[in-house]
């Protein structure tokens, strides 16, 4: 028991989209101190008021097996789905940074903006706003980047998962 | 079916009886007035005007708790609400099936802190199994039936359903939604018949088995404790009960080493300790009964049965996890036991009950006698002697009075044992008493109290009087709040901060102030005669005895300390004090 490892696991939830079924999963988590990394909500079927709720959390096993079984007991959850051992998944982010500068570091900016892939949504004589998706960590290399640059403001979406494959969760 | 439009207090009444609801524990105030004017145009539904809000989930509870049916409160909005939490907190933690109706203001002043106003379903989220706000008249009759439905099914316990006052007044038609399926909510009560299997297969190869039940026997229902008896008896293993499953197995039964845990049996811990295999029934590995983890049951191996799989795993890791109701999963062992014509190890189980025997000679409920004092412990056992040939219920309090209740009183089926074991809640024993007797007028319903628990709802004493439910409060008055005073001996130097019972009523003069019998023993030899005239005085009754204020509750095992390590007695007390890993503990 004591020389279990802490993991991170990325959960999936389907829930009722109805009043107070999100304060009834935060209220779980702070009530019986799981930690949330992430947490992204957002309806995903509108005819049958369903939503999806994806959490990134960590712990040990017991721990990961208490918060899958605590929140399968909330009356509105439908499925809890553990896509970090249930199925080969992907995770995906998206952030939007905002570097502000001028002359080299500016320049270097949009460079590095390049080589992530991000996009430009927002200029102007001093400043950039970027938007990139990707992974936590691509995510994380490319703040550290824009650090040193510029960067005085990040907003990021946390984690949204899905299985990959022909297979629905 | 569709009807007429009518009110939405008619709706909710409605849908009550349509639960085949017949009493109501509540308290009016304006958020509710339109269904207490619906309760008073109709006769099915009989309603117990209760003292404090908390009372009426506690006496709901006991209703519940004595009879397997579902408890009903109606309380108002706000304070009404408010006082009602330690009441759903109690039934959450015990697992109590409550539907709780509180009043709301309308629904366009939600969150102008109108008059009244409490964030009832935010407050109660924690508290309960699950809770519903009623924003539209057009849900209101699907959501109080899917209310009874989330409160009795699965792992059973308390929902709030907030309904405000425009609601109760606007107008639909009603519809009787009572056996619908629930979209999400489904919990699993059959097992896996493999794991079954896999159980019977361990079973028949234990050398020192036992079989641990707790209160999930008793809310599987009468016929569940029955089969787990058949079964336990089949199989010849010892069996030990925690606090809320005393009742689940017959007391009587050699096979019962009764109650495992901090004031269990010495016999009951010494076998969790040592057996090679614990068959968890209903029970939930709750720190009061495990003690120091890390030398919880150190050698066995261990199958857990819980309709709740959140329970399973959560304290302690358990070798084969069987999700189902106990009443389906005893079924199927006993089938699968019978036709494998299992013949468990007869030699080694005789070694065992060899060694449980030389535990069980430790007579570990011994306490030296008085011809001055009256014991608690002696109390206790007259009046076990008194009721125990009667249909007799008992409640508590919490506190010393409540363990020894627990080592003391025998019982030998289930709802007939009440008491707040998860919460350990003061104030619980009395209305918990006056929902047991609105279920079974006829029978003695006696709450064994404390001197301090019975201050915490004595205002109960006015709905037993105006109800004329005869319920007897039996005080062990010892003057203190002895469980606190036993611990502060045990952890703190002997310093008593706070925990004497000052300027305490005269009980007797109290129960006649509220049209009550008082009664009151000083002496040993007056206890048989106090209590025949208990049992014998119609009406409530309370009996004030006076016990030896400095009694501690024994056997103990001292928090931090495995169960192998308990005190017998005050000598023991002394040569083992508690380690700082325990002195955190609660
Ligand atoms: C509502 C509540 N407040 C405080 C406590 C803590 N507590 C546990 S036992 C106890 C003393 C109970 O005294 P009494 O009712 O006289 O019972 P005794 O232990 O003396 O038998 C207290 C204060 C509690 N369990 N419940
Ligand atoms: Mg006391």
């Amino acid at each position: 028991m004591q020389q279990q490892q802490i993991e991170r696991h990325t959960i999936s939830v389907m829930v009722d989209n109805e009043a107070g079924v999100l304060a009834r999963v935060i209220g779980l988590f702070s009530g019986r101190g799981y930690n949330i990394e992430s947490l992204t909500v957002a309806e995903v079927d509108a005819q049958r008021h369903f939503s999806r709720i994806t959490i990134v959390t960590s712990g040990t096993p017991m721990i990961i097996e208490q918060i899958k079984n605590q929140l399968r007991r909330l009356v509105p959850v439908h499925r809890v789905t553990d896509l970090t051992i249930e199925a080969p998944s992907l995770e995906r982010e998206l952030v939007l940074v905002k570097v502000k500068g001028a002359g080299e570091k500016r320049v270097e900016s949009l460079r590095i903006a390049d080589i992530f892939r991000a996009r430009v949504v927002d200029s102007t004589i001093e400043s950039f706003v970027f938007e990139m998706t990707g992974s936590t960590e691509k995510l994380n290399a490319f703040i550290n980047l824009m650090q040193p640059l510029g960067l005085i403001e990040v907003s990021r979406t946390g984690v949204v998962a899905i299985s990959r494959g022909p297979e629905a969760i | 079916m569709a009807t007429e439009p009518i009110t939405g207090a008619d709706i909710v009444i409605k849908a009550l009886v349509d639960q085949g609801v017949e009493v109501i524990f509540g308290y009016p105030g304006g958020a509710v007035l339109p269904l207490y004017d619906a309760l008073f145009k109709q006769n099915q539904i009989r309603h117990i005007l209760v003292r404090h809000e908390q009372a009426a989930v506690h006496a709901a509870e006991g209703y519940a708790r004595s009879t397997g049916k579902v408890g009903v409160v109606l309380v108002t909005s706000g304070p009404g609400a408010t006082n009602a939490v330690t009441g759903l907190t109690d039934a959450l933690m015990d697992s109590v099936p409550v539907v709780c109706l509180t009043g709301q203001v309308p629904t366009h002043l939600i969150g102008n802190d109108a008059f009244q106003e409490a964030d009832t379903t935010g407050i109660t989220r924690p508290v309960t199994k699950h809770n519903y706000l009623v924003k539209s008249i057009n849900d209101l009759s699907r959501v109080i039936h899917e209310a009874f439905h989330v409160a009795r099914s699965g792992r059973p316990g308390p929902v709030v359903v907030d309904l405000p006052k425009d609601i109760q007044q606007a107008k639909y038609e009603y519809v009787n939604h009572a056996n619908q399926r629930h979209r999400s909510y489904n919990p699993q009560m059959k097992p896996d018949r493999a794991l079954i299997e896999r159980a019977v297969e361990l079973m028949a190869n234990a050398e020192r088995p036992l079989f641990y039940i707790g209160g999930g026997v008793v809310n599987s229902g009468v016929a569940a404790s029955q089969l787990l008896t058949e079964f336990v008896r089949l199989t010849g293993f010892p069996c030990t009960q925690t606090l809320m499953g005393l009742g689940a197995f017959p007391a009587s039964d050699p096979l019962s080493l009764g109650m495992v845990g901090m004031h269990g049996m010495y016999e009951s811990n010494h076998a969790m300790h040592d057996c090679d295999l614990m068959i968890a029934i209903g029970s939930r590995f709750d720190d009061r009964v495990t003690g120091k983890l890390a030398a919880f049951s150190p050698g066995s191996k261990k199958i857990h049965v819980d309709i709740d799989p959140s329970s399973i795993n959560k304290n302690i890791h358990v070798d084969l996890a069987i999700v189902g109701d106990v009443g389906h999963v005893v079924e199927d062992m006993l089938r699968v036991w019978k036709a494998r014509q299992v013949k468990p190890n007869g030699k080694a189980l005789a070694a065992w009950w060899d060694q449980i025997n030389t535990w069980r000679a430790r007579d570990c409920l011994r306490y030296r006698p008085s011809k001055e004092v009256i014991k608690p412990q002696y109390a206790l056992q007259r009046l076990y002697d008194a009721v125990k040939n009667r249909d007799f219920y008992i409640t508590t309090e919490v506190g010393q009075h409540q363990m020894w209740a627990a080592q003391f009183i025998k019982f030998e089926k289930p709802y007939h044992w009440l008491t707040s074991g998860g919460l350990g809640t003061m104030g619980y024993g009395l209305p918990a008493a006056i929902g047991v007797q609105v279920a079974h007028p006829e029978a003695l319903v006696i709450d064994v109290a404390g001197e301090a628990s019975i201050m915490m709802n004595i205002q109960e004493m006015s709905t037993a009087a105006q109800y004329r439910t005869p319920v007897k409060v039996f005080i062990l008055n010892n003057r203190w709040m002895g469980m606190v005073r036993q611990w502060q001996e045990l952890l703190h130097g002997g310093r008593y901060s706070e925990s004497y019972s000052d300027a305490l009523p005269d009980f007797v003069k109290l129960a006649e102030a509220f049209g009550w019998t008082g009664l009151r023993a000083t002496k040993p030899v007056e206890m048989d005669d106090i209590i025949k005239k208990m049992i014998e005085t119609p009406g409530p009754v309370i009996v004030d005895v006076a016990v030896d204020e400095k009694e501690n509750c024994f056997p103990m095992i001292p928090s931090g300390s495995a169960h192998n390590e308990m005190l017998l007695g005050p000598e023991d007390q002394k040569a083992s004090p508690v380690s700082e890993e325990g002195m955190v503990l609660v």
